[in-house]
């Protein structure tokens, strides 16, 4: 047997399973039995085991801008705030929309040896929104998605082939709602707050439209719709009001929890896409969250270089961290404060992800496979610049003491985190 | 007493107290201007860089006067000859200037927030003169002296601002500064160059100039960009005129006898005020100006008197 | 910090405080000045006060219209953190232009010189007097300048941790002149 976690609180929503009690795991999957001696032993006494973490929403960099984050250096980051899988936006430089890429990040990632990663290929052609990419090359390389995120893909006509063309796959199209004409030059979310800031507002309507059109394409062809971070209050009313299983949409920690107010002192780290929406779109994307409305949990993880993030707000770039702050924020400020429960939490950062797009999924069941997050709840950490194994700094929550120290990781049976260290 | 603050960068986080020590002492500092000799010694050895990312004229003169009037050395960085337009970034180009010892930076630019971001981040006090679409607090302070010293008193005193309230920084610091002392304010332009979301700034609005004029005791007129035409914020700038523009006929028939007139100029004669006005008694654009040069001084002399003679803790 | 005083001593009450003013009022006369050309300028705070009163017995004396101004040498102070929180400024007023002026300078105490200093720089701003001359209600040494009043009300020297408060009956509703012990503070 590889390893044997004894005195550990097993966390397991999906499963009903909340007791303190041993795990063991042997050739990467969890098994039962006696509780002999195993080759690897960890002490779980007063620690927390869930399901390691997915995030199926994350900007690793690689290739193109290298000085902002790189898939060791993301992994890195994502191992140490508990996630065991994480997919990655395509818009590289050049964008994956080729198998050769495909192959490229899968077989970097291998070599870092941490998390794992899945690749996400691109919809259209050089990310350009006009010709549909080659999608069963880059299904058949190893994506598990088709996204042109960061752009919208504007062209109804091309959302309507690719939603048609993917139900080959069976994978969702991930698609970055914003009316780009209704965006336009805006830096943060139009309203109150932006009047008085005197900055050009990007309204919550560039959001709502193309949900609402991506819902009725989704509706029309059949396809398989994943909406990337929803903000707005009248986004989770339209997913509502069309609940189908073939919709399915995330939100961000910083979406449930920043409102446009906080941009009061001009903080670059506060400027993002979609941008910090009212108190009340906080409250409403908590309760989607609450009520299942919003499956899952994503980070948009986007890491910048400090020379594009640490200018003037309207110049710095759009996009904040996030892999490292993501459960211990949501932990600290939702769960301990009773605004959502920790299953649900752990659905939403887990079970949830693994379903729509079909990856490894921790559970504490015979056979499942042992990709596992075992975290300290009770430990408290300052989140600053010095803490991030990102590249980047470009945190939201710089400032915050959290709740929640991720001590290991597991992945395929493997401990490839431990206090601090990274295993590979 | 005392401005014990850094920095200059808005009218929102002024109390009132804060600026009613301003303009006091910026009545004192009006008083050197009617000197022989226009100028006091107080601010020898302090560096003021005047750093203009944006065309101005009227503010940076009024500026670079004040601190000559109070014997401050200084310099000007326009964006034309900066090396911001060779790649550097603000905050580089700033720490450059304060590497060579300069103590305070005025700063005009076309983002919102950025003085506020220097402010943060260098030793030297900022002062907002102009942060695009955001804030102008020293001309909204001069108008506030210039209406001080023409009404006894704030309180309902009904004030209508007149143009592109959307686009302008001056309508925003100008509203924030009245509603603090307490005045009664109406905008007054098409609806696409008024901001949806009004709440937060307590003022009423009204699309009829017509309907504006009556009974107001100070009419400030706004300048029209004719970049909105572009935009398709107007349809045209005639149109603009036929239903905005004060002239003397609308002025004598709807508006109180005892108006005034205020712009923040530069004026367009003929599109948003008639020439007839702007030269008339009605007028108070001249004394605006004066205003400024004193308001900036008193600016100036009481942020340095912090770095001179330290904070009141 | 605020700084508490403890009273000491009375170096001049009411009665007394009337009678130096009226022998300075008296020496200034005999110094024969050209009346017409006089110009009589208090130091804000309280110079300005006891200048109005110095000129109101000349003009009982001499029944000419005499000039009184105010003058506030803020701007020009050299010394302000020995006082502590930054000054409210005040105007500077002159009854007419100066140039060919006997001005007769007046303030409550001398002490670094360093105000007179100042109200000297200010004055010449304005315009170039014939002459300048001080008049001081106490001198109480201590001068880090080469200044001197030419008309001095009394003179005292201060022990260590001692300061002169003036006390006027416009500002502080009593005539009186006082040494007080600092119990706190910066000095």
């Amino acid at each position: 047997m590889d390893l044997k976690i004894k005195n550990v609180h097993l966390f397991d929503p999906l499963n009903k399973i909340d007791e303190v009690g041993t795990l063991l795991i042997d050739k990467g999957k969890v098994i039962k039995g006696s509780e002999s001696s195993a080759r690897q032993e960890i002490d779980g006494k007063g620690l927390y085991l869930f399901p390691g973490f997915v995030d199926v929403h994350s900007h690793f960099r690689e290739p193109g801008a290298e000085d902002a984050e790189t898939i060791e250096t993301g992994s890195k980051a994502a191992v140490k705030g508990g996630y065991t899988s994480v997919c990655v936006m395509p818009n590289t430089g050049p964008p994956i929309d080729n198998e050769g890429l495909v192959r490229f990040i899968k077989e970097k990632s291998e070599e870092v040896g941490l998390c794992r990663v899945f690749p996400i290929g691109t919809v259209t052609k050089g990310r350009k929104g006009k010709e549909l990419s080659e999608m069963a090359h880059l299904y058949e390389a190893g994506c598990v998605a088709f996204s042109d995120d960061g752009d919208c893909v504007m062209n109804s006509s091309v959302m309507r082939n690719a939603l048609e063309y993917s139900k080959l796959f069976n994978v969702p199209i991930i698609d970055h709602p914003e009316d780009v004409f209704l965006s336009n030059k805006g830096q943060m979310h139009e309203g109150s707050v932006s009047t008085e800031l005197g900055f050009k507002g990007i309204p919550d309507i560039s959001e709502s439209t193309v949900v609402a059109r991506d819902i009725l394409l989704s509706k029309f062809t059949q396809g398989r719709i994943h909406l990337a971070h929803v903000s707005t209050a009248d986004s989770v009313k339209l997913i509502k009001d069309w609940e189908t299983d073939k919709v399915t949409s995330e939100v961000t920690p910083h979406h449930l929890l920043l409102s446009d107010d906080e941009i009061k002192d001009f903080d670059p780290n506060k400027k993002m896409k979609p941008p910090l929406r009212t108190r009340y779109d906080v409250e409403v994307m908590q309760k989607a969250v609450k009520d299942g409305l919003i499956e899952v949990v994503a980070t948009d993880h986007a890491p910048h270089p400090d020379y594009k993030k640490e200018l003037e707000f309207a110049e710095a770039a759009f996009g904040v961290t996030g892999l490292e702050t993501s459960f211990a924020v949501l932990y600290t400020e939702l769960v301990k404060k009773g605004k959502l429960t920790l299953g649900i939490l752990i659905k939403a950062l887990s079970s949830s992800p693994c379903n729509i797009f079909n990856l490894p999924l921790g559970e504490v069941k015979e056979g499942a496979t042992a990709d596992f997050t075992i975290v300290d709840l009770k430990g408290v950490w300052e989140v600053t610049t010095d803490v991030f194994a990102s590249k980047a700094k470009n945190s939201p929550f710089l400032g915050r003491k959290l709740k929640g120290i991720v001590r290991y990781c597991i992945v395929d049976g493997r401990t490839i985190f431990k206090n601090g260290d990274f295993i590979s | 007493m005392g401005l014990d603050r850094k920095d200059l960068l808005g009218i929102q986080d002024l109390s009132i107290d804060e600026i009613e020590e301003i303009l006091t002492t910026a009545e004192h500092m009006e008083e050197i201007l009617t000197r022989p000799i226009k100028k006091a010694p107080t601010l020898r050895g302090i560096t003021v860089a005047n750093l203009f990312f944006e065309p101005s004229t009227r503010t940076l003169n009024s500026f670079t006067l004040a601190e000559k009037r109070l014997s401050a050395d200084s310099i000007n960085l326009s964006a034309a000859s900066s090396s911001v337009l060779k790649g550097e970034t603000l905050l580089d180009t700033a720490k450059n200037i304060q590497a060579m010892e300069v103590d305070v930076m005025v700063v005009r630019h076309s983002m919102p927030g950025s003085p506020h971001f220097l402010a943060k981040r260098l030793k030297a006090s900022v002062i907002n003169a102009g942060d695009g679409c955001h804030e102008h607090p020293t001309q909204a302070l001069l108008d506030i002296m210039t209406i001080k010293k023409n009404f006894p008193s704030f309180k309902d005193l009904k004030i209508a601002i007149i143009g592109d309230i959307k686009h302008s920084r001056v309508s925003r610091s100008l509203i924030l500064g009245l509603k603090k002392m307490g005045a009664k304010i109406t905008l007054c332009a098409p609806p696409t160059l008024l901001p949806l979301w009004l709440e937060p700034f307590g003022v009423e609005f009204e699309y009829s100039l017509e309907k504006t004029l009556p009974g107001k005791d100070i009419l400030y007129i706004l300048r029209i960009q004719k970049e909105r035409q572009e935009e398709s914020f107007l349809p045209s700038l005639r149109e603009y005129i036929k239903n905005y523009s004060l002239t003397y006929e609308k002025l004598r028939k709807f508006a109180s006898k005892e108006v005034l007139i205020m712009h923040p100029g530069p004026i367009n004669r003929g599109i948003e005020i008639e020439s007839r006005i702007a030269d008339s008694e009605y007028s108070l654009v001249l004394n605006q100006v004066t205003s400024g040069v004193a308001v900036r001084m008193s600016i100036l002399y009481l942020l340095t008197q912090r770095k001179l003679y330290g904070s009141k803790d | 910090m605020n700084i508490q005083f403890k009273d000491k001593r009375i170096l001049l009450d009411k009665m007394e405080m009337q009678r130096t003013i009226e022998r300075l009022s008296s020496e200034i006369i005999k110094d024969n000045p050209d009346i017409e050309v006089l110009c009589i300028m208090g130091i804000r705070k309280r110079g300005d006060i006891l200048a109005k009163r110095l000129a109101n017995i000349l003009k009982k004396t001499t029944s000419w219209e005499i000039e009184v101004g105010v003058l506030d040498i803020t701007l020009y102070r050299d010394d302000l953190t020995i006082y502590g929180p930054k000054p409210i400024i005040g105007s500077t007023y002159f009854p007419s232009s100066i140039d060919g002026k006997e001005v007769l300078l007046v303030d409550d105490v001398i002490y670094t010189g360093r105000t007179i200093r100042s109200a000297l720089d200010e004055i010449m701003d304005y315009g170039r007097p014939l002459r300048i001359k001080l008049a001081v209600l106490v001198n109480r040494g201590g001068r880090e300048l080469p200044i001197l009043p030419d008309y001095t009300g009394i003179s005292v020297e201060l022990g260590e941790k001692e300061e002169i408060q003036v006390l006027l009956k416009e500002t502080d509703k009593e005539d009186m002149v006082k040494v007080v012990e600092v119990k706190n503070g910066i000095r």
